[in-house]
């Protein structure tokens, strides 16, 4: 099912909300699309240990890495380091040497690209641009950062352009009066309430921070809007992946819909880890075969599976409601943990099939 | 446990969908019912909190969910008129700046200012003297986001304190994070699943909170432990008989029990190489076969936590 909603893609973005299984679902993707002959990429963050291990990630900085898979096409990944784009970016985007050296050692902006959220989200899609620049992969598939809500990164490019391209830190910055003049009437009182309550030394140093981009700023807005061009393309395709609980659920709905209202490409749900039931089981019956201590303990267990599993496909049954004609694929829960090659293995079948 | 409730501000982190928010709402409960006026603090735009205590309006302001028991859910905008307002000392000039076009862009567009007086928001709050001027509680609990996240928000105030170097952000920033790295005045609790990646990334938070915040967990939390329902007699029994059952629910009912006792010994393997690998204590709190947690069962949640903790 998964390859005809990758039919001619070359990007699948796979995106849910913490704790679904979004790096599992990206990684078996991956592994399935290499398997049926295609050279793909998988993009990650930082996935937890033995997935990355049965990847060969661990000791990978930002390149892609081939992985020993075994497959008919060839499957590569990569965990992405996000301090480190952001240092690419500015070198690539540095008119002259003078400019990359003045951005990279200034204080500010070591703060910034260490520290701080959001960074990563935007360096994830603007790795992203550059492999699909590059050509080199039938399909990339892009495991989403974890954040909170799960379309926070769709605003990261904009976010970080805007920040950059500050035009009224810029003017801030500038002499004169003239250039508060476009930011509106008042401007000039918000500035100076402004050095109240942050310092004058701040915006000192954020002016010669901002001046230390240059003549960069311009790239960078080109570059964003390429970005979200690509986002939009008929060769890309978003895969939500959720858990069949009601939050995530509720998130799945509400994800759904920004996407559509964006005239983003949405593929296709995955619904991961569903509990999988069965018809009502006679304690009487089970008492018999077992005995009572057993047969009861068995009784109890499969109760609670079961009630488990009602309530899944009762959030499914929702979610199905409102996604209208968008395909779903149930994922059921397996008995192991996936982390392993073989656990993404065991997950083709329901991918796929 | 009780001495982690004795702090002011308690941080409830972990991987996604491990029960963070179930666990920081027990968690407030107990502290409640200890008698600590206690509020329990989303962020990120979460309003889930008060959804377990049947309560449905929620936002900024802090509400009652039980006796001593409030909530909050921070909202960035607010948290940053309000800091504008204690700085200025005027909701005038609060106002005038925070409907600037300049200032809007500023600080929509710089990474880490919903972060920083979100965190200032969170500190107010578990100040004994409030600069908001509102009531006073003696415990906060913070339903933070996950870990990768949660390490930002942390990291937010010293990050700006850098940045500032000198005046008025950068004293609050270097409050707000000597408050955060007093070890007792905050605490962090981080919630896992006794499955493979919540327990490495609980491990991995441990080692990030000591390099780059010099803070350690105080508490880790196991969350849904499956019980240890059957022996490995009893497994063996179930084993050998194979699809032998009378009739096909009596079969679905054995291997249901099958795949059950399989996950709960898994979960025993994860459980044991958690305790191993983090320098924190570690607690359990049983998987709950309700399908969406309320009340009864967070009273239940707590009720361990205490006799746990």
């Amino acid at each position: 099912m998964i390859e005809d909603w990758l039919e001619r893609k070359q990007v699948c973005i796979c995106a849910g909300s913490g704790g679904v299984g979004k790096t599992t679902a990206s990684a078996a993707i991956a592994l399935g699309m290499a398997a049926r002959g295609k050279t793909v990429a998988v993009l990650t963050i930082d996935p937890a240990r033995r997935l990355a291990n049965a990847l060969g990630l661990r000791e990978l900085g930002n390149e892609e890495r081939r992985v020993d898979a075994g497959v008919d096409g060839e499957l590569w990944a990569m965990m992405l380091d996000a301090k480190r784009t952001f240092d690419e970016l500015i070198e690539w985007h540095a008119p002259d040497e003078r400019t990359r050296d003045a951005v990279l050692s200034n204080r500010i902006y070591q703060e910034l690209s260490n520290a701080l959220a959001g960074s990563q989200e935007y360096m994830a899609m603007e790795k992203l641009y550059e492999l699909s620049q590059e050509g080199r992969y039938d399909l990339l598939v892009l495991d989403t950062p974890p954040t909170r809500n799960a379309l926070d990164f769709l605003d990261a490019p904009r976010k970080l352009s805007e920040f950059i391209d500050s035009r009224s830190l810029h003017l801030l910055m500038a002499p004169g009066r003239f250039g508060l003049k476009v930011l509106g009437r008042g401007t000039d009182v918000a500035l100076s309430v402004m050095k109240r309550a942050t310092g004058i030394d701040l915006l000192q140093d954020l002016g010669e921070f901002f001046r230390s981009f240059g003549g960069m700023t311009e790239g960078f807005r080109e570059r964003a809007g390429r970005v979200n061009e690509l986002l939009g393309q008929r060769s890309t395709a978003f895969v939500l992946v959720t858990s069949p609980r009601r939050d995530a659920v509720d998130e799945g709905i509400y994800f759904h819909r920004r996407l559509k209202d964006s005239g983003l490409p949405f593929a296709g749900v995955i619904a991961n880890r569903v509990q999988i039931g069965g018809g009502p089981a006679k304690r009487r019956e089970l008492e018999d075969l077992l005995g009572a201590e057993l047969g009861a303990k068995v009784y109890d267990s499969y109760d609670g599976t079961r009630r488990l599993a009602e309530r899944d496909q009762a959030n499914l049954t929702l979610l199905r409601r409102r996604l209208g004609r968008t395909p779903l694929i149930e994922v059921p829960h397996l008995p192991d943990d996936v982390h392993d090659l073989d656990g993404l293995r065991r997950m083709d079948k329901f991918l796929f099939d | 446990m009780s001495a982690l409730l004795d702090k002011r501000l308690v941080v409830v982190t972990g991987k996604g969908g491990v029960g963070k928010t179930t666990v920081a709402a027990a968690l407030g409960l107990l502290a409640a019912r200890s008698g600590r006026r206690t509020v329990v603090c989303e962020v990120a735009q979460q309003e889930r909190v008060a959804g377990l205590f049947g309560v449905h309006d929620v936002g900024h302001r802090e509400l009652e969910l039980a006796p001593g028991l409030f909530s909050v859910s921070v909202q960035p905008e607010r948290a940053m008129h309000e800091w504008l307002r204690h700085q200025l000392k005027s909701g005038a000039l609060a106002g005038l700046l925070g409907h600037s076009r300049l200032f809007g862009y500023l600080t929509a567009a710089a990474p880490g200012v919903t972060e920083l007086v979100t965190m200032g928001k969170v500190w107010d709050l578990a100040q004994a003297k409030r600069r908001t001027g509102g009531s006073t509680f003696d415990t906060v609990i913070m339903d933070a986001p996950a870990t990768g996240h949660a390490l930002a928000l942390l990291r937010a105030p010293r990050t700006y304190a850098n940045i500032a170097r000198v005046g008025p952000i950068a004293r609050q920033a270097a409050s707000i994070d000597g408050f955060l790295r007093d070890r007792s005045a905050t605490g962090v609790l981080s919630v896992a699943l006794p499955e493979e990646m919540p327990v490495n990334e609980t491990v991995d938070l441990e080692r990030r909170l000591g390099e780059d915040l010099g803070l350690e967990i105080d508490q880790v939390v196991a969350n849904a432990v499956l019980p240890a329902r059957f022996s490995s007699g009893e497994a063996k029994r179930l084993r050998k008989l194979d699809g032998r059952g009378t009739g096909k629910a009596a079969q679905a009912a054995v291997a249901a029990a099958l795949v059950e006792h399989q996950r709960a010994r898994s979960q025993q393997e994860e459980l044991e190489r958690l305790r191993a690998e983090v320098r924190a204590p570690v607690t359990t709190l049983p998987y709950l076969f309700e399908p969406e947690p309320q009340r009864r069962e967070l009273e239940l949640l707590s009720d361990r936590l205490e006799e746990t903790l």
